[in-house]
């Protein structure tokens, strides 16, 4: 594998591991929003058990991505940060809301304006992966002019494509999805039954939803950046696998076990690699653009020496912090119920 | 407002938020582990609580660092393209490396606060201790790129392309050491006496109908008077050195500091006043003789250039004068406070401090705050019209994206950012003091109560 191909990888893991843990996490806000009333069934406060220890370690991943983006591509990132400055600068705000709030929300209960913040928190949460996901659209092509000489995002373009806004309709519905499907295993492994029906329920209905909306990408794809689509459809054989994870998913929820209905665990592995599967497809294919067609991952890579000093400090690192991961992992992914309920400080 | 001026605001106001809470989230947690490793060796019960406290402090200071913070890091990419490239191109170690101390400090913090009463203590401490290395070695990194801005190292620019690239020539550049270790100890000492002013205030409030509630705050306070004292004395120590280092490196930013027109050994220092372009001189201020020089140099005759022998476009805004004073300044008063009053209730062996004692140590909380901003302005405004010393103007890293239909656009974003980051965080600040309040009263009944039944 050459130095770029390599970095590229690195950058599309983070990415990955970004998008899941991020659309749980923003997913998770808005369901505990939803279910608000519902103080019987326990939902908001699953999302919530679930949601306080990892939103920050999620926010750590969109940095890693930033940061790695820019060390590795520098072009890349000079293009890119022009032309994302403004959709760039409403993320960025929405994040920087949606946090704050989430925070205090937690930690102020006694906050007169606990509701309001849910409110913001879980609808903040939605529109930050619409907005996150157009960068994708927009690194297919067509939506940068040169204008004097420095190039300029054509921001009326962008709102006006339905490409762009399949992608949006595709990531809400996802993190809808996802989390929902999370939300329903972490339930039903700490014994919460009523609030694993709702979660159930809800996967059920987004899951067919975000499959759609996936379809509905292919379509206007094939129009808006055909370069994109033919490569894609080499790929048939790894898309129709990830179209029977799907199904796999699908079939577990539905069929019976011993208490509840369902198999929630089964339902979660299989989606994550139906997304591996459907996002390594379109990573491939995107090669080598960056940012079609200006930045190649040859002509925006960094310094080959700084490279290889990066990339050792990255095996190292990882190697550091992996025991801590599993760490982090034991102690709350696998819920435990009466410790949780406990109050932080 | 002109393009690059927008955008500087834009990034100055975000750091200007950012560093106060990133500061604190260096700071805080050292006192956080004094307080368990105390409460560990002394079994006062005290001592937990004020870790529980401050904890919960420092969880939602965190709260508003991290967004903060994350948009420090990607507006940097947004305003300086020009400058991130040179960065992504050279000085990306520090970036790289202070993702893994930002991983160990989330990850470290949400075990610590969420999993506290699933945790050994054994493994509490653990936890605090990584919680403060990381916390440490990302204001160490971040610095080091801030030091590579004024003293750059590791590349050379030929014909506009960069060659010779070597990253750890850039990562260990001159002053990195001198500059990260002062961004930590003036650290340490802002914890300091964040909770020494915290807990006065506490005092005064507590003096006559608790005395219950007013032994615990005097602990936390001569804890942060501890601390606080002998950080600030390093801090000073440690700001002489960087001084050098600024003399050696960026000799028109030591100028501007001092308002030096001539160049001249013998140099007096100058405190206070302020610098006046026409006159050539320090208007106001005391002048000590040949302090600079030997400030600068450790020795009277060290020849200092003045101001004039730099292109006048070199120069950077003159009223750093001002910021570098105030921050000395603070950094004396917040010396002496802590030594009169370790002296005065450990060596005097005085039961309780006079009134105006106490007003003092609540003053030094945000005098040490404000000593972070002043140093932080002067060091970033004073290399102007640098962001890469003698490599690169600030003009030049701007970002191009806006043109003027844009820049209104610019405008309005600008607003917004400082919109939830200013009024709004400071009502959630006040919201949860009133809440800390109600806790930490339920909290002394209880503790009370158990007092009660205990003897
Ligand atoms: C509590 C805060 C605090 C206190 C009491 C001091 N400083 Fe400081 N100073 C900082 C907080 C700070 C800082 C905010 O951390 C800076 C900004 C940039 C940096 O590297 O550290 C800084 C920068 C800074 C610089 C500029 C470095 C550069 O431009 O690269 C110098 C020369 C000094 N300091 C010198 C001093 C001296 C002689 C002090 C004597 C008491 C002093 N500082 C106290
Ligand atoms: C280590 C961290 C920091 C780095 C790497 C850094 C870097 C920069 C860069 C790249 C710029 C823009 C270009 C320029 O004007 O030179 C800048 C400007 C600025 N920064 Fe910093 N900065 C840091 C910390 C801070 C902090 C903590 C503050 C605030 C207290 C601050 C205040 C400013 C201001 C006010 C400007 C605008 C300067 C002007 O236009 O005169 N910086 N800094
Ligand atoms: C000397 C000045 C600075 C200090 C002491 C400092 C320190 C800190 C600290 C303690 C945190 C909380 C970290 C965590 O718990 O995850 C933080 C967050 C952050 N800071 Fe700063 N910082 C400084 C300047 C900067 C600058 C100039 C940038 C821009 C590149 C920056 C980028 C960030 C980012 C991206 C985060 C969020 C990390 C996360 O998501 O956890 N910081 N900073």
């Amino acid at each position: 594998m050459g130095d770029s191909l390599l970095a590229i990888t690195v950058i599309w893991g983070f990415i990955f591991i970004y998008a899941v843990m991020g659309t749980m996490d923003f997913g998770a806000g808005f369901w505990s929003m939803v279910y608000i009333n519902r103080t019987k069934t326990n939902a908001t406060d699953v999302a919530n058990r679930y949601l306080s220890p990892t939103w920050e370690v999620t926010n750590v991943f969109i940095v890693a991505i930033v940061v790695a983006l820019f060390s590795f591509f520098p072009r890349a990132t000079f293009t890119l940060g022009t032309v994302l400055l403004i959709p760039g600068s409403i993320i960025l705000l929405l994040l920087s809301i949606r946090s704050g709030f989430l925070v205090f929300s937690h930690y102020a209960s006694s906050f007169k304006y606990r509701r309001a913040l849910v409110y913001i928190s879980g609808i903040s949460g939605v529109l930050i992966p619409a907005f996150l996901i157009a960068v994708l659209p927009v690194s297919q092509g067509g939506f940068i002019d040169i204008i004097d000489g420095t190039q300029q995002l054509n921001l009326a373009k962008v709102f006006s494509s339905p490409h762009v806004y399949s992608f949006i309709g595709f990531a809400i519905s996802s993190s809808l999805f996802l989390s929902s499907l999370l939300l329903a295993d972490y339930s039903k492994s700490s014994d919460e039954m009523e609030a694993y029906a709702v979660y159930r329920r809800d996967a059920l209905i987004t899951g067919p939803l975000s499959l759609l909306m996936a379809i509905f990408i292919m379509i206007t794809m094939q129009s808006e950046a055909s370069w994109l689509y033919d490569k894609m459809m080499q790929f048939k054989p790894l898309l129709y696998g990830s179209v029977g994870l799907f199904v796999v998913a699908g079939i577990a929820l539905l069929l019976p076990s011993q208490k509840g209905k369902g198999m929630p665990r089964l339902a979660v592995v299989s989606i994550i690699l139906q997304y591996f599967l459907a996002s390594y497809v379109y990573g491939r294919s995107h090669l080598p653009y960056v940012v079609y067609p200006n930045v190649t991952i040859e002509n925006g890579f960094t310094h080959p020496d700084a490279f290889h000093s990066l990339f050792i400090v990255y095996i190292v690192g990882f190697a550091i912090l992996f025991p801590g991961f599993f760490y982090f992992w034991r102690l709350f992914m696998k819920d435990n119920k009466e410790y949780s309920k406990k109050k932080p400080y | 407002m002109d393009h690059l001026v927008t955008a500087r605001s834009m990034f100055g106001l975000n750091m200007g938020v950012h560093i106060i809470f990133a500061t604190l989230g260096v700071g805080i947690p050292l006192m956080i582990l004094l307080a368990e490793i105390l409460y560990y060796k002394t079994k006062d019960k005290d001592y937990e609580l004020m870790a529980q406290r401050w904890t919960k402090g420092a969880a939602v200071l965190l709260g508003v660092a991290i967004p903060t913070g994350t948009i420090a890091g990607v507006q940097l990419a947004l305003l300086w393209p020009g400058f991130m490239e040179i960065v992504g191109k050279v000085m990306a170690l520090p970036f790289q490396i202070e993702i893994y101390a930002f991983f160990i400090e989330a990850l470290f913090l949400s075990i610590y606060v969420y999993a506290a009463d699933r945790i050994s203590r054994k493994m509490r401490i653990i936890s605090l201790i990584l919680v403060a290395i990381g916390a440490l070695a990302s204001a160490v990194l971040i610095t080091n790129v801030h030091a590579f801005e004024g003293t750059p190292a590791g590349f050379r620019i030929l014909n506009g392309d960069i060659v010779s690239v070597d990253p750890w020539a850039a990562f260990f550049n001159p002053s990195f050491f001198v500059t990260s270790g002062h961004v930590a100890v003036s650290a340490y000492t802002t914890g300091g006496f964040v909770i020494a002013s915290v807990a006065a205030f506490k005092m005064l409030r507590a003096r006559k109908h608790n005395p219950r509630e007013y032994k615990f705050h005097h602990k936390a306070l001569m804890m942060g008077l501890v601390i606080g004292g002998i950080f600030s004395f390093v801090t000073a120590l440690n700001g002489h050195e960087s001084m050098q280092k600024v003399y050696e490196y960026q000799p028109e930013k030591l100028a501007a500091a001092e308002g030096l027109f001539e160049t001249q050994d013998h140099a007096p220092l100058a405190l206070g006043g302020f610098t006046d372009e026409k006159e050539q001189r320090v208007k106001y201020g005391i002048e000590f003789p040949w302090m600079l020089s030997f400030l600068s140099g450790n020795s009277f005759n060290t020849v200092i250039t003045g101001l004039n022998d730099f292109p006048r476009d070199y120069w950077p805004p003159l009223f750093v004068h001002t910021l570098f004073n105030g921050m000395v300044i603070i950094g004396s008063i917040l010396i002496l406070v802590a030594l009169v009053g370790v002296v005065w209730y450990k060596f005097l062996k005085k039961k309780s401090f006079p009134k105006i004692f106490m007003w003092a140590f609540v003053a030094t909380g945000p005098l040490a705050i404000m000593g972070i901003e002043f140093g932080w302005i002067f060091a970033c405004t004073g290399r102007q019209p640098w962001v890469i010393y003698r490599i690169m103007r600030t003009s030049e890293a701007v970002t191009t994206s806006a043109n003027l239909h844009i820049l209104f656009f610019y405008f309005c974003l600008f607003i917004s950012y400082s919109w939830p980051q200013s009024p709004l965080y400071w009502c959630f600040i006040l919201e949860e003091i009133r809440f800390l309040k109600s806790l930490l009263r339920k909290q002394i009944k209880k503790d009370v109560r158990i007092w009660v039944i205990h003897y």
